[in-house]
């Protein structure tokens, strides 16, 4: 083997890691899903070149995920397998655990204001995550600098926080610009 | 001399100026971080450039794009860890170089054969821009609809080991871009019904969800790494830039090979490192130290990659075609203040392109400087643990998603792709070829079907048009070529190794 060759990645894999096939085969059942759906969710003009169907490439993209997933899945298949196909799985399952949290944090954005919520998200992380002590007030500076950086310094597009209306007048101006 | 003037006058400007150390010092440290780089830096800060001016916004990802492999040979040269992929292979000679003690020498190398690849790259561009401002006029709706084509084979060709898989992702992110209602016959695609779909997917959403929530993923999933940081001695400036003049050759093949793959959509910085990685093992006088710690590898590799980046910024100025992921998330903040790349930008905003170089040629002066000072501070960047990492992470890309369009539905598409890139990662499968599908995609439906308002017959299509013949046949080349290299790979895996005839016999 020349030294060129032997910096890159094999053409042909021998192992294969857990979850491959599991991967292949959802996407080409997603494929398929999508595909069978073509003529309801696609339509065909007539007296129009196929150039400018507007089927054409759904129709070519899909055909495409579907062969490809399918010549993966059958190329994986031959590689030597590693055990552990479910437990990759449940993986991909926990990591939404992480997902949910985020949603709630957006969630809770336009109801107690963009500082409130990110204080509170970025404490329970870290907590989450296993950190403890200091950790845990880094965190917190962290969120005011984000919330001071992109919300007071940049004016990005954030909602303020219904609650901020129960304040007093003399800050609820500053609470709504700026946090 | 007046578009000099009118260049300078673009970027002479305290906001220009402060986007490039922004984006300059910014991607040196996102860089330096494993596990962050360049793609998340650049899919967070990307919506908030949209409220500032082309120039500005440009300037700053331009700053993350650049900078971030000099910081990326950081912690790849002490810790044994690339901070960004492209600098795998300067951990092959940096870190035996770092365990010999020599770990102020390697750096310095890094940081000047990165700041020669860039200065040499810049300046190849700019002696080529009068040529390409007269070829890109050429370029019509099939040249453009074949380069994209081109773009999309290259880079699912170059994912060697991965090709069936880059394929597949890239057929996705062709069909991502379908859904939603069409431009010319306003009909439905793929909405189910569902009034938040008929707008289609917005790239942003889906590369934050690709790049960032995903990589905050990984980083929440995996343990915490400890690095344990080498005494790095000082020396002056001057000393550490003359090293390189001994490796003034290698530096300027592996630079030639950056700019000559940066310009090729979808080849990039991995092909242009490994040839010239190649290029020196084999013309080197010790290619057996190769691994253990040859200063020529650290050049090789580092001269290479940071060579690209001004060199990828051809086809998607010119073209309009992006080339990589980055490129063709740069491409987005040129849609969204209405410039268009490609031909006419060009050849009629020639002082805009020119501005775009001599901001990347500030940006490496102030990177190399930075660095060649704050290499130390810049060591303790390195020891941020990794989930709290993933929590800022997180944190940060809830400004880019929820900032577009204050859309709950935004988030979850984003948190949805999130997952999806996530498990491609755990799969070491590419996420590059979804985001090339989504752009090069909607750009080969719209320009083939311009295209072949006007062919009658399949030949008319590439008759008298010599640029689209000569994309042709790099198109069958290609092919050619890697059902060739599989075949040969096929039959080489069905022999017999040494060891297996030995036994045999």
């Amino acid at each position: 083997m020349r030294d060129d060759e032997m910096l890159q990645p094999e053409f042909f894999p021998e192992g294969r890691k857990p979850g491959e096939i599991l991967f292949s085969a959802l996407m080409i059942l997603l494929g398929g899903i999508l595909l069978a759906a073509l003529p309801w969710q696609t339509s065909w003009i007539d007296g129009r070149g196929l150039a400018a169907q507007p089927r054409t490439w759904p129709a070519l993209s899909l055909g495409g995920l579907i062969l490809f997933s399918a010549l993966h899945f059958g190329q994986r298949l031959k590689a030597t397998r590693t055990p552990g196909r479910w437990k990759e799985g449940l993986a991909w399952i926990l990591s939404v655990e992480y997902i949910a949290y985020y949603m709630a944090y957006v969630w809770a954005i336009p109801i107690i204001g963009y500082l409130p919520a990110t204080a509170l998200f970025c404490v329970l992380i870290t907590i989450r995550v296993g950190y403890r002590g200091k950790a845990i007030w880094i965190a917190l500076a962290f969120a005011l600098f984000v919330v001071l950086v992109f919300k007071a310094g940049f004016n990005v597009k954030i909602p303020s926080g219904a609650i901020y209306d129960y304040a007093p007048e003399s800050i609820r101006y500053t609470l709504i610009r700026y946090f | 001399m007046e578009l000099l003037a009118a260049s300078l006058e673009i970027i002479m400007r305290w906001d220009v100026i402060a986007a490039l150390m922004i984006g300059a010092i910014g991607g040196v440290m996102v860089g330096g971080l494993p596990g962050v780089g360049a793609p998340v830096a650049i899919a967070i800060a990307l919506p908030v450039t949209f409220a500032l001016e082309p120039i500005v916004g440009l300037t700053a990802l331009l700053g993350i794009y650049g900078s971030s492999m000099f910081g990326g040979a950081i912690p790849a040269i002490l810790v044994n860890t690339p901070g960004t992929p492209v600098n795998a292979l300067t951990t092959y000679d940096g870190f035996p170089m770092t365990q010999r003690g020599e770990a102020r020498r390697a750096l310095s190398l890094a940081y000047s054969a990165s700041f020669f690849g860039a200065l040499f790259s810049i300046c190849a561009l700019m002696l080529l821009a009068p040529v390409l401002a007269k070829v890109a006029p050429m370029f019509g709706a099939r040249e453009i609809f074949l380069a994209a084509f081109l773009g999309i084979l290259l880079v699912v060709i170059t994912h060697r080991g991965q090709v069936l898989a880059a394929a597949m992702l890239a057929c996705l992110g062709i069909f991502l871009q379908t859904i939603g209602i069409e431009a010319t016959a306003y009909t439905q695609r793929y909405t189910f019904g569902q009034g938040w779909l008929q707008s289609g997917v917005d790239l942003i959403v889906v590369v934050l969800g690709l790049f960032a929530v995903s990589q905050a993923l990984i980083l929440f999933m995996d343990k915490d790494k400890s690095y344990k940081l080498p005494h790095v001695e000082k020396v002056g400036f001057r000393a550490q830039m003359k090293d390189l003049w001994l490796y003034k050759r290698i530096a300027a093949v592996g630079s030639s090979f950056g700019v000559f793959c940066g310009m090729i959509p979808g080849v990039g910085e991995f092909m242009s490192q490994f040839m010239s990685y190649s290029y020196a093992q084999r013309t080197s006088k010790t290619p057996e130290m190769f691994g253990k710690g040859n200063p020529e590898g650290i050049v090789a590799s580092e001269a290479a990659n940071n060579s690209v980046p001004a060199a990828a910024m051809i086809p998607l100025l010119a073209l309009g075609i992006p080339g990589e992921e980055l490129t063709a998330m740069m491409l987005a903040v040129f849609y969204v203040h209405n410039v268009i790349p490609g031909p006419q930008l060009f050849s009629g905003q020639m002082d805009f392109v020119l501005a775009l170089y001599l901001c990347l040629l500030l940006l490496n002066i102030i990177v190399v400087t930075f660095l060649f000072f704050m290499s130390d501070t810049m060591m303790k960047v390195m020891l941020i643990p990794n989930r709290f990492l993933g929590m800022m992470i997180l944190t940060f890309s809830l400004i880019g998603v929820y900032s577009l369009r204050n859309s709950l539905t935004d988030v979850a598409i984003a948190s949805g792709f999130g997952v999806f890139g996530f498990i491609l990662k755990r799969l070491e499968y590419p996420t590059s070829p979804i985001i090339l599908g989504i752009v090069l995609g909607k750009l080969m439906e719209d320009r083939l079907r311009t295209a072949m308002a006007r062919v009658r017959e399949p030949l008319d299509f590439i008759a008298d048009r010599p640029i689209a013949q000569i994309l042709v046949v790099m198109i069958v080349t290609a092919i050619v070529i890697q059902m060739w290299t599989l075949l040969r790979a096929r039959r080489d895996a069905a022999k017999p190794t040494q060891n297996e005839e030995d036994q045999n016999a």
